[in-house]
């Protein structure tokens, strides 16, 4: 079977500074797998070349076999890859029904159609109000998401990253700056709406890491130096020596 | 033919030094504080204006110092009372405000002037010849012009690089986002940068003025192709902008000497032929068309390099 | 009508409670425009109501990319202009043919005139949006109006082209010779234009195009490229921009460089904004207001277009959202039955308000009539004024500080009333 995500040889200079050196990294279809390093190992920067904000200098990524680098985030975003942002980046004067109503109309084949009414497309008006449902905001509906608490934006910000029905979900740090009650309601969440999908997530809190994550990768310094089941992570002296002796507890 | 070159080549270099007298400040403003100021041209008309009114009452030369300090007051207060209240609201509307000061401006400087030229004159102590190229005799006061732009070019090139001001404002330069963590007293260095960005629109317009025509529609003239200059360049980039700021000068320069037209050069067309865009644009001449030259010209940078010459920025 | 474009209150649950009053809106706006003549049926009216048609849909159209999808483009009128151009022209040739083509769908022609030229210049123009854009813009406004005046064989130089919209086969009877005959195709045109806008807001394109204005980088990560949405936006928006051309054609039997101008795409610039941005009704106001003021201001000052400025810039600082937007802004607190606890005060600062609008313009009008004419006298309200005495200057000056001073003081009023009466909609659960 064809990895979800292959990463090759892949390197990110800015000026002369190497922020990912040599990167490689192949995720299965089907798989959690977790992203794990100290800050500014270049975590941020491997979603962003993964997603097509940023090209890489050199090396190759493929999705589902395809090579994707090199391609407009939009391109890669319609052959199955929907990412989430670190800092929440929604569409502040939108309601949270049209945030999540935006992010279905591609997938759901109406595209730039300036001809069709947007309240009578079924499909749209059905997977919108599926997914507003599963992350619990069909209360706060016509809200313009502007106004959301951050744990709602949080939220709005997984909605609207799976809502086109992609089968890679990249999340970055979905539970930054969550309360302890917050954090467990958003790992059940990204639990269930993974399910059967492909799912990378970046993130700096371990027990969610090691709840969730098949695999799991440590990224430090651009190059990953571990990569294995948790279990393996966590018994892995490299991994100790590098990061989990450092920061974690 | 080489008498219009080095007339043409002096004349375009001193226009150019006139818009990046503009240029720079209306840049190294958009690069601090995200605004284009609209309105930026208006205070070149305003500090025309200033002049003229000055040095009929007190002279010239007081006048080539009073009138800009004017103008930077008044930039400042624009910036303190105006966009400082509508940074709020975005750079859009940021934007829009200093688009309605510009139409505001221009309507006062009519009502109070009225629409005719004005009598700005050169003052005598610079009103003869400096030199003559072959037949052509170069006024002294193209060369005061082109000083005093030289001078302002190198004494801000002090500033930018020996005051904690300058250093400021050329990290400001490289890393925009990098502003917004500077301090409580950022507000007060946006409004010395707005005021001295002013004010050098001012001087360009004291200056200027007895050259050029000074008239209530010169900022609507000018205006336009200032933005070229700063879009042309690139967004943000004080290089981009100088050397925009030459290549504009020159192109419109060397232009309006040219008389030619695909006519004079290829021949008149069948004249049993009917008036046609083809014979508009066959029998058009160089100088004719020297207006929309800048604006070409940034269509095509357009088509080849979005950024700029030498931008790197997105919006 | 007063939906709002965003954020859509038309929820898809429960649109067909809304049926009966949203098509009655409709409905109404209709029967107004068949009955506006027959009340007000003198020349002026006629020309004044004709006008502002034209002006309602140019604002409608330049609304698409301002409101809709967040760009700011400083050269509408080009698409406007050419719109124009495009309609003299056919008219021109369909009399000189004898084409069997009536002059109800000469508009047309100017739309596709616009729709043209969008679709040729706009790939360029719309690869970035923002500054950037607005200065693009700006900078093909400067050179379609230049060219206009070199290509003298499509464009007539500074005379421009003129036409007789009777020469046109005639339908219904109707030679289109009289006003109230052009009134009515206006009203034709305002209201087919008017409803596809309305639509194009609902659309999946309309809706995508909020999101391009909100967060362009988010968009490209839900499958679409900001600069498609943002073509396609703008080349709508030059269709409707030359129908509105193509009316104000046939309205003046001309078409001029003026068209194109900087003037004409400022003037489509103030109106939207007056009117408010945010709001579908938003730039039908600002039209209304904007022409009204235009054709009432110039006959009464001779510096109407600084208070224009003036206008603007208030609107701009203190109210950004446009009268729609001010208007909007009470509709929680009228849900909420709060919206008598913030009248008084807006009664109480009306007075020195008004002083200081006052004020600025006696001092305006002084200056204006000083400089003309130094000592010369005006009537202001029907008080005459004397610019060479210094008791005039004066009054202005007490007027405008006096004004200012207490004006603040009701105006801080204004807002803490303001805010008392949000927070009580706000617990009653009328805003978020």
């Amino acid at each position: 079977m064809t990895a979800a995500i292959e990463i090759r040889a892949v390197e990110k200079r800015f000026g002369n500074v190497s922020i990912i050196r040599d990167l490689n990294l192949s995720i299965e279809q089907g798989e959690r797998h977790a992203i794990i390093g100290p800050n500014g190992a270049g975590k941020s920067t491997t979603f962003n070349l993964v997603s097509g904000h940023i090209r890489p200098t050199s090396g190759e990524i493929r999705l589902n076999g395809d090579v994707i680098s090199g391609l407009r985030p939009f391109e890669i975003n319609r052959r199955g890859l929907s990412r989430s942002f670190q800092v929440t980046n929604v569409f502040a004067r939108m309601t949270v029904w049209e945030n999540i109503r935006c992010a279905v109309l591609w997938a759901t084949g109406h595209r730039y159609a300036f001809w069709k009414n947007v309240d009578d497309l079924p499909e749209v008006r059905r997977r919108t109000a599926e997914i507003l449902e599963s992350i619990h905001l069909t209360h706060r509906r016509d809200v313009p998401a502007g106004l959301l608490t951050y744990a709602e934006q949080r939220e709005l910000e997984i909605g609207i990253t799976i809502a086109g029905g992609a089968d890679v979900i990249m999340l970055d740090e979905p539970t930054a700056g969550m309360s302890n009650m917050e954090t467990d309601r958003a790992v059940t969440l990204i639990r269930r709406l993974t399910e059967g999908r492909t799912l990378v997530i970046v993130e700096h809190d371990m027990s969610v890491v090691f709840g969730l994550a098949d695999r799991i990768s440590v990224l430090v310094y651009g190059h990953i130096i571990a990569s294995g089941t948790p279990e393996e992570i966590r018994n892995d002296p490299k991994v100790k020596e590098a990061y989990l002796g450092e920061e974690a507890h | 033919m080489l008498e219009l070159i080095v007339i043409s080549t002096l004349n375009g270099i001193l226009f150019g030094m006139l818009l990046f007298l503009l240029s720079s400040g209306l840049t190294v403003i958009f690069s601090m504080m995200g605004v284009l100021n609209f309105a930026h041209a208006s205070f070149y008309m305003l500090g025309a204006f200033f002049g003229y009114q000055l040095s009929r009452w007190i002279g010239f030369w007081p006048a080539l110092v009073i009138a800009p300090l004017l103008v930077g007051m008044i930039g400042m207060a624009v910036e303190r009372y105006g966009l400082r209240n509508t940074h709020k609201h975005g750079h859009v509307a940021e934007l829009l405000l200093t688009f309605g000061l510009a139409f505001a401006i221009e309507e006062i400087v009519a009502m109070i002037w009225g629409r005719s030229p004005m009598d700005y004159r050169v003052p005598a102590a610079l009103d003869f010849p400096a030199f003559s190229v072959f037949s052509t005799n170069y006024p002294a006061y193209k060369i005061f012009m082109l000083a005093v732009s030289a001078l302002v070019f190198v004494v801000l090139l002090i500033v930018l690089k020996r005051t904690r001001v300058g250093l400021v404002v050329q990290a400001a330069l490289t890393h925009p986002t990098m502003v917004a963590h500077l301090g409580h007293n950022v507000g007060r260095v946006f409004m010395l940068v707005f005021g001295v960005g002013s004010a050098l629109a001012g001087l360009a317009g004291v200056i200027a003025g007895p050259s050029l025509v000074t008239q209530s529609d010169m900022a609507a003239l000018l205006g336009p192709i200032l933005f070229v200059v700063i879009v042309f360049g690139g967004l943000g980039s004080l290089p981009g902008a100088f050397i925009a700021s030459l290549i504009i000068g020159l192109v419109q320069t060397f232009a309006v000497a040219l008389n030619g037209s695909l006519a004079s050069m290829f021949g008149p067309l069948d004249p049993g032929m009917g008036p046609s865009v083809l014979t508009d644009i066959w029998n058009v001449t160089i100088a004719q068309i020297a207006p929309i030259l800048p604006y070409l010209l940034l269509v095509l940078v357009l088509i080849v390099r979005p950024m700029g010459l030498m931008g790197t920025r997105e919006t | 009508m007063t939906d709002t474009a965003t954020p859509a209150t038309n929820i898809p649950t429960a649109p067909r409670g809304n049926n009966l009053r949203f098509y009655g809106m409709w409905a109404i706006g209709a029967i107004a425009l068949v009955v506006l003549p027959l009340i007000f049926s003198s020349g002026g009216a006629l020309t004044s109501f004709s006008l502002i048609g034209i002006s309602i849909i140019f604002a409608l159209s330049y609304n698409i990319l301002l409101g809709q999808t967040g760009l700011l483009s400083f050269g509408h009128a080009v698409q406007y202009g050419l719109g124009g151009f495009m309609a003299v022209h056919l008219m021109n040739a369909i009399a000189a043919h004898g084409w069997f083509i009536p002059l109800p769908l000469a508009p047309l022609a100017g739309g596709v005139g616009g729709l043209a030229f969008a679709i040729v210049i706009g790939w360029v123009m719309t690869k970035r949006a923002g500054t950037v854009f607005a200065m693009i813009s700006l900078g093909i406004g400067e050179l379609v109006a230049s060219s206009s005046l070199i290509l003298r064989s499509v464009f007539g130089g500074e005379s421009g082209i003129t036409t007789d919209r009777t020469a046109l086969p005639h339908i219904f009877g109707w030679s289109f010779g009289p006003q109230i005959q052009i009134y009515y195709l206006i009203a034709f045109w305002l209201m087919i234009s008017t409803i596809a806008m309305y639509a194009l807001t609902r659309t999946p394109l309309g809706r995508v195009c909020n999101a391009v204005r909100d967060n362009p980088e988010r968009v490209e990560f839900i499958g679409y490229d900001p600069h498609v949405v943002r073509y396609i936006a703008f080349c709508l928006s030059g269709f409707f921009a030359g129908i509105a051309g193509g009316l104000a054609a046939i309205n003046f039997e001309i078409a001029n460089s003026a068209y194109l101008g900087a003037a004409q795409s400022g003037l489509v610039l103030f109106a939207t904004f007056i009117g408010g941005t945010a709001y579908f009704v938003g730039p039908i106001l600002g039209a209304i207001l904007v022409t009204y003021l235009q054709l009432g201001l110039t006959s009464v000052t001779s510096v109407w277009q600084l208070y224009f400025g003036i206008i603007f810039i208030a609107i701009v600082m203190f109210a950004p959202g446009g009268i729609a937007g001010i208007v909007m802004m009470h509709r929680p607190l009228i849900r909420a039955g709060t919206l008598g606890t913030v009248i008084p005060a807006y009664l109480v600062s009306l007075v020195p308000t008004l002083v200081l609008a006052l004020g600025v313009i006696l001092a305006i009008e002084t200056v204006a009539h000083y400089a003309e004419s130094q000592g010369s006298a005006f009537s202001l309200f029907g008080i005459p004024f004397d610019t060479g005495s210094p008791l005039t200057w004066a009054a202005a000056v007490v007027l405008i500080v006096v004004g200012f001073l207490v004006a603040r003081i009701t105006w801080r009023r204004v807002a803490e009333a303001w805010d008392r009466a949000t927070t009580v909609a706000r617990e009653r659960g009328y805003l978020a």
